[in-house]
């Protein structure tokens, strides 16, 4: 037990330094960001101009912000590339014999590249983007609570989107196609989460189908209990929903795995 | 021209042998703009306009936005994947081939899920150029028809200059999607929503607001513009010739370097 | 044919940081190497010859080949093949030269070969006539006639490689240059390739430079081999005058390289 704790803790230190080293690659994203952060502020504050809106132009700017800043935990494209190139090789049959399990193995690598990425980006976006002079300025979380409630979902997001986009990789084991299976869960899962435009800006409706949804736990959750349009005092509650789909999702995906890698040695030959 | 259908046949041949793979990418094709068209019309529903513009004129910024990209990607894939051509030695194969290496780099990636956005892209042109209410003329929808082309050499010029710049390093890639992707997703607004710098950068520096807003204003018949408005989209045209210089610098450096 | 003299090449290679520190220094100051990948290489081969072009491990074979290819400028010397400048006139030069790196494939990967070798027809511009006859004549001499229709995926590597050689001769070159042919190959489809090779210097009078490090590929085909080490050309001659000191002393072959390899100084 304890020596596959340290297998999983050796495998999460050598992707999060991975991760790290990666230097320009990351300061090119950074500034990437920086610039759909921009537009997406823009465009969303011309359109709440016209009134009526229900986030504010500060709240406009700081959901985004935020949104940049984090995105390697609430993306569904942020891939691990060379865990992708191990399936479409056929390599990834012989996860089957490690002896490890395929699923913790891959979650806990997932999860380690997920934050490294993002702890390494937030640090300059959240840093500049409190110092921008208003309406773009990323203001502080709106109470202390709301500030605790936000990482605590911001964590749990991360192993619900862990667990979520794990289906794509399984996927991917199956259709050896990874940009398919991406590429075919990401506008999916954004617009549910709340990537294209904030859920508040939908119509009643829609909004309440897509809270029954897991996605919107992962972005649109975490973003607005910050700025504390979700008041703190749902937390406990909405926590709770968020490790009940993680409970769910969990055990699915590690049984869709298995099939699959089963399934994909047979074919392999 | 020959060579260039025959590897758009085994494109097609290649893609449609893994029909669920082609069906998914196909899908998703037309799911990624479709969600965006969704999103805005969204916050239409809510807001009623966007810097005094309607749903119907707004919506012919998305749609010659999405077609240009569409045309683009169809086309220029191979300069998007650059990268992965250089680090798998496909570029030495093609070194030795006695042909054009910007006609080998655009055949050796048609990619035709793509068809996908130029659907949806097409779709919403159609209806936006009735939903706009503009009064149409023979010069206002060859306007349109230019500006879609002209987008599209914006686009793929974006794509070669991303090309040119992985000769030197693979590092910061990422940075060229600010401009091709980010370039998309800005331009499929009307540009005037933007902020001063933005919208001079994307004027003079890199010309979207040449292929896009500028013309479209003459075409929605605001006050101030005229016929020479719908000569603007050439200056695309112009952005393609540094970007054809700097693809030629990299292929020098690449085979005096050899990395 | 081919004249190649006093070629040099130099790389600055870059240095990849280990440590976190190390990594944070090279943002200000990479650290760059000079490496001689040629010193002062300088041959000749003659129209109809097979020649094996030897050496351990980074001693600037595939430099070398890729001069000779037009991939590569050299920083100085003279490199002309059938009187071009390969790198001066690239279209004209690969037109008449068929290249297969063993390691990588040419073939479509996801399209029935015979798909791949169309494309290559038009690449190549060869008309419809010579085409079908040259088809003919390398699918019967390579057996290809049960994998043309199969996509290059399903192929084994022994099959890939006997479609990449007809696929290098599609367009009749006259010059074949083959970097390591057999690498990875069963000693079944080893004997074809090699087959292949001698038959097709012999009939259609391809010019072969081969690198490779199978001696066995080199005792098969190859009366002369041009050694390289460190960037120079150490021995350039008959293979069996090279080894047979080695040979003396009852060693097999391999292990007389590494001796060889050893005595020069650039193992």
């Amino acid at each position: 037990m304890i020596a596959s704790l340290r297998a999983y803790g050796g495998l999460f230190r050598m992707r999060f330094l991975r991760g790290l080293s990666y230097r320009a690659a990351a300061l090119a994203g950074t500034a990437t960001q920086f610039f759909w952060g921009f537009i997406l502020i823009m465009v969303y504050q011309a359109f709440a101009k016209a009134g009526g809106s229900p986030l504010g132009l500060s709240q406009i700017a700081s959901y985004v912000w935020l949104q940049q800043a984090f995105l390697a935990l609430i993306v569904v494209w942020f891939r691990d590339k060379e865990l992708l190139s191990l399936i479409v090789t056929g390599d990834s049959a012989y996860e089957l014999c490690r002896p490890v399990d395929a699923y913790a193995f891959w979650f806990a690598r997932l999860a380690a590249g997920r934050l490294a990425a993002a702890l390494l980006r937030c640090a300059p976006i959240v840093l500049v983007a409190s110092l921008l002079p208003d309406p773009y300025r990323l203001h502080g979380p709106s109470s202390v609570p709301a500030g605790l409630a936000f990482l605590a979902c911001l964590a749990l997001g991360l192993l619900l989107i862990v667990a979520i986009t794990m289906f794509a990789y399984i996927l991917s084991v199956v259709t050896l196609s990874p940009n398919a299976a991406f590429m075919f869960a990401a506008p999916i899962y954004e617009f549910a989460a709340g990537m294209v435009i904030p859920l508040p800006f939908m119509p009643e409706g829609l909004r309440h189908v897509l809270e029954l949804l897991p996605f919107r736990l992962c972005v649109d959750l975490p973003l607005r209990m910050y700025s504390g349009a979700i008041p703190a005092s749902q937390a406990p509650l909405l926590l709770l929903q968020q490790a009940l789909w993680i409970a769910l999702l969990v055990p699915a995906g590690r049984l869709a795995l298995g099939k699959a890698l089963r399934s994909s040695q047979a074919a392999g030959g | 021209m020959r060579l260039l259908l025959r590897y758009l046949r085994l494109a097609a041949k290649g893609q449609l042998r893994y029909r669920s793979t082609f069906y998914l990418t196909a899908f998703a094709q037309i799911a990624m703009p479709l969600s965006l068209l969704a999103g805005i019309s969204l916050l239409f529903a809510r807001f009623g306009t966007l810097g005094g513009w309607s749903m119907g004129e707004a919506l012919l910024c998305y749609g010659v936005t999405q077609v240009a990209f569409a045309l683009a990607e169809l086309s220029s894939r191979g300069f998007d994947n650059f990268p992965s051509i250089l680090a798998n030695g496909e570029f030495d194969r093609i070194l030795v081939r006695p042909r054009g290496l910007m006609l080998q780099v655009l055949g050796s990636r048609l990619d035709l899920s793509r068809f996908g956005r130029l659907i949806v892209g097409g779709i919403v042109l159609a209806w936006a150029a009735k939903g706009s209410g503009v009064e149409w003329t023979p010069l206002k929808a060859a306007t349109i028809a230019l500006m879609t082309l002209c987008g599209a050499v914006v686009f793929s010029s974006l794509f070669v200059l991303g090309a040119a710049f992985a000769f030197l390093t693979t590092d910061g890639l990422e940075l060229v999607n600010i401009f091709t992707d980010g370039g998309r997703e800005m331009a499929q607004y009307p540009m005037s929503i933007y902020e001063r710098w933005l919208r001079l950068f994307f004027t003079f520096v890199i010309p979207f607001a040449c292929v896009n807003y500028l013309p479209l204003l003459f075409v929605l018949g605001r006050p101030g513009t005229g016929p020479a408005y719908a000569l603007l989209p050439l200056a695309g045209l112009a952005f393609a010739l540094p970007c054809l210089l700097a693809w030629r610098a990299g292929t020098r450096r690449y085979v005096s370097t050899g990395s | 044919m081919i004249q190649v003299e006093s070629l040099r090449k130099t790389y600055l290679s870059r240095r990849r940081a280990s440590g976190v520190g190390q990594a944070l220094l090279s943002l200000v100051k990479p650290s760059r190497e000079r490496i001689e990948a040629l010193k002062d290489v300088s041959f000749s081969i003659e129209r109809g010859e097979i020649v094996g072009y030897i050496g351990p491990n980074g001693a600037g074979k595939s430099t070398t080949i890729k001069v000779m290819c037009g991939i590569l400028v050299p920083d100085s010397g003279v490199c002309l093949i059938k009187g071009r400048v390969p790198w001066k006139e690239r279209a004209a030069h690969v037109a008449g030269i068929g290249v297969v790196f063993g390691q990588r494939s040419q073939l479509w990967w996801d399209v029935p070969v015979i798909d791949s070798f169309e494309l290559l027809r038009d690449v190549y511009r060869v008309p419809g006539r010579e085409y079908s006859a040259s088809l003919e004549e390398l699918v019967s001499a390579l057996d290809l006639s049960p994998l043309l229709g199969q996509p290059a995926r399903s192929l084994s590597l022994g099959q890939r490689m006997r479609c990449e050689m007809a696929a290098s001769l599609l367009h009749s070159p006259d010059i074949l240059f083959l970097d390591e042919p057999t690498i990875g190959l069963d000693a079944v489809s080893k004997l074809a390739v090699r087959a292949f090779i001698e038959r097709a210097n012999r009939e259609r009078g391809v010019t072969v430079i081969l690198t490779t490090h199978d001696m066995h590929d080199i005792e098969a085909l190859v009366s002369r081999v041009i050694l390289i080490g460190k960037g120079e050309i150490l021995y350039d001659g008959g293979f069996e005058a090279l080894v047979a000191g080695g040979r003396a002393t009852g060693a097999g072959i391999e292990a007389v390289m590494a001796a060889l390899y050893g005595e020069m100084g650039i193992a």
